[in-house]
């Protein structure tokens, strides 16, 4: 029997093989321990504190809105240790590792963020990294395939299937129901089986929470909408949890809308509106008519994810958040927009709920206060970007 | 009385375990496929399990991804699986087909209309792969319903709670694994499985069949003294279909091969 419960309305739940619900039942058990234990906690914060650079600051944007009586604020996950928000949930899971005493990590990337962020984690907790990444990936993302391997991490090119983020989470799962006895599987978005999605937000809910610590002193009062950006969904569960039950603050999750989500290519899993099981969890999916799994597609490999984690689901069916999609172009032109007037160069998937609140700073009514979940920097997107834009960019 | 329960009523009366095999449909294609599956009963398949191809089968290993892949490549719809399970059916009344899925397959027309086109096909028992107990009541509801054996999944790791379940819901037969990990013939079964069918006894559950790892005659003969019912062959079979691809004559007649061997070494002693 679960401890927490593992459905988010109908969404959520344990699809996954029979062998795997003791492991996932030992790490609910560690988790509901751990956060009742005052000296997991301490040394949780700690760690973020000290070591990842936490509350990170929020920067009230001062020349990207062109009604001054409209403020758009940024949360600056991007300043954060390892680039993006994802170094907070995994320093928590790397510590219920080893309070569960395993001592070994496996993990899945795309992008390669989660990876960098479960191989820092790693280093400095001495547990043993093993990282899936799809063999297209280790192409695309050289550079962090080169940051992980430097901080003790194994690269494993997955060449099954499509060789993308949804083959290595196929491939963890695969490894992990072979070494759950001393390996834990440190998922990286609000997405699997349960109790991931409920681990994976409570362990980013100091982003919402300082949030809205950081407006209620700078404004006084609530933002009027936060807004994230979603793949599986994990920066904007952790932007969201908190104003869940403030419902003055509308949420908005941003997808994928890649080449438009009326072609194929893109990473909208709820715009198209199909439902079904992909990776443990019932959610919204991207499928064919047959049931099986569709590619996703995203200029951003952070977002290319072909589901979204199973609470955003049900935020979507509740009407509690608002989901919209942004295109690849729409991204780009937000990435160069913040770049220009700031001088700050935002992660790829994060430009997507850049780009979304600017059209709502356009719309919106004069004292609307907007934050925007910038959940990462975009250094990792550089050589990307500029094959997009082209190298004589600017000249 | 099931097939299953008829089979396990014929062999015991003969002495023997049950020898399954384990192929994909349509792999490499559904003509072959059909000629595949044909000639595993014609060699001595006691029952069979089958799979339905699908893109994420999180539960195998690469020798039965890549079959899923064949057959998928080859336009594989849910639909022409049961399709052919149909023709089978027709001149084979007797031995009991299992399939084995994943959910999202079984999703997409619904539980209940799944479940419902699969009895329509003759197919005697249905085992979801991403399913545990823990989802399983909407499964085992439809499964009721249609008059279909829902296979439950033993594995050595199991709680006392879910050897109970199994014990309480368990019908046709019980999946029990050898040993952890995915399907593969690469890495043998290793549990002492004598203790795991004491377990499943003294539930009650249905017989076992072990499973995972099982690819040569000894340790079909091995899982039968150890109490198992019978044992089940997957990725040992599929190796012989992707050895071949491009020989099916030579590739039928090694799958006849291999299950006269498997079958000859069910015979108790």
């Amino acid at each position: 029997m679960n401890k927490l419960d593992p459905k988010f309305g109908d969404y959520g739940g344990m699809y996954v093989p029979e062998l795997l619900i003791p492991a996932l039942d030992q790490l609910e058990q560690a988790y509901i321990d751990a956060q009742n234990d005052p000296e997991f906690q301490k040394e949780f914060i700690g760690l973020l504190t000290d070591y990842a650079g936490r509350p990170t600051a929020m920067t009230l944007t001062k020349n990207l809105v062109s009604n001054p009586k409209v403020k758009l604020y940024l949360k600056r996950e991007d300043l954060l240790h390892g680039g993006a928000h994802k170094t907070n949930q995994v320093l928590g899971q790397a510590l219920l590792t080893k309070r569960m005493g395993k001592t070994e990590v496996i993990a899945e990337t795309g992008a390669g963020q989660h990876g960098v962020a479960t191989a820092l984690a790693c280093a400095l907790l001495g547990l043993k990294a093993r990282i899936y990444m799809g063999a297209k990936d280790v192409e695309r993302q050289a550079p962090n395939v080169f940051r992980m391997r430097l901080m003790g991490a194994e690269v494993i090119p997955v060449n099954s299937g499509s060789g993308t983020l949804k083959d290595a989470v196929n491939e963890a799962l695969r490894d992990w129901s072979a070494s759950y006895d001393r390996a834990h599987y440190l998922l990286g978005t609000a997405a699997g089986p349960h109790p991931f999605p409920t681990i994976v937000r409570e362990f980013h809910r100091m982003i919402g929470e300082e949030t809205r610590a950081q407006i209620m002193e700078k404004e006084g009062r609530l933002p009027d909408a936060v807004v994230a950006a979603v793949g599986g969904g994990s920066n904007a569960i952790g932007m969201f949890a908190d104003f869940i039950d403030s419902p003055e603050v509308k949420l908005v999750g941003v997808e994928p809308g890649g080449k438009g989500i009326h072609t194929h290519m893109h990473g909208a899993a709820m715009a198209t509106g199909s439902k079904g099981i992909l990776h443990g969890t019932y959610s919204y999916i991207m499928q064919d008519e047959n049931g099986q799994i569709e590619e996703s597609y995203s200029v951003s490999a952070g977002l290319d994810y072909p589901a979204v984690g199973p609470q955003h689901a049900h935020l979507h069916d509740t009407g509690r958040a608002e989901y919209v999609s942004i295109t690849d172009a729409e991204a780009l032109n937000a990435f160069q927009l913040l770049a220009k007037k700031e001088g700050i160069i935002p992660a790829l998937e994060s430009s997507h709920a850049l780009a979304h609140a600017l059209n709502m700073a356009d719309e919106a009514e004069d004292d609307t206060i907007i934050v925007v979940n910038l959940s990462g920097r975009g250094d990792k997107d550089l050589a990307h970007v500029q094959s997009i834009l082209g190298v004589n960019f600017g000249e | 009385m099931s097939r299953y329960n008829k089979m396990f009523t014929r062999l015991a009366a003969a002495n023997q375990g049950a020898f399954v095999p384990f192929v994909m449909i349509g792999d490499p294609d559904l003509d072959t496929s059909l000629e595949i599956i044909q000639t595993l009963i014609d060699n001595g398949a006691d029952a069979l399990e089958l799979g339905i191809p699908f893109s994420d089968p999180i539960a195998d290993g690469p020798t039965i991804q890549k079959a899923a892949i064949r057959a998928l490549d080859k336009g594989v719809t849910p639909k022409a699986c049961l399709d052919l399970l149909k023709k089978l059916r027709e001149t084979n009344p007797d031995i009991p087909v299992g399939l084995l899925l994943y959910s999202n397959l079984v999703m997409g027309p619904g539980i209940d209309g799944f479940y419902a086109h699969a009895a329509e096909a003759g197919v005697d028992s249905i085992l979801v792969a991403d399913v545990p107990l823990r989802e399983a009541k909407p499964f085992l509801a439809a499964a009721k319903q249609y008059g279909i054996d829902q296979i439950l999944i033993a594995p050595p790791n199991a709680s006392d709670e879910t050897f109970a379940g199994i014990g309480e819901h368990s019908a046709g037969y019980t999946y029990l694994l050898g040993r952890a990990g995915v399907t593969g013939a690469e890495t043998a079964a290793s549990m002492p499985a004598s203790e795991l069918v004491a377990k499943l006894r003294d539930v009650n559950a249905a017989p076992a069949l072990l499973g995972f790892g099982i690819s040569k005659p000894e340790q079909v003969k091995d899982a039968i003294t150890a109490g198992a019912a019978g044992a089940i062959s997957g990725s040992a079979t599929v190796n012989l279909v992707e050895a071949n691809l491009a020989n099916t004559e030579q590739m039928l007649a090694q799958l006849g091969h291999f299950v006269r061997e498997m079958k000859a070494a069910t015979n108790k002693a």
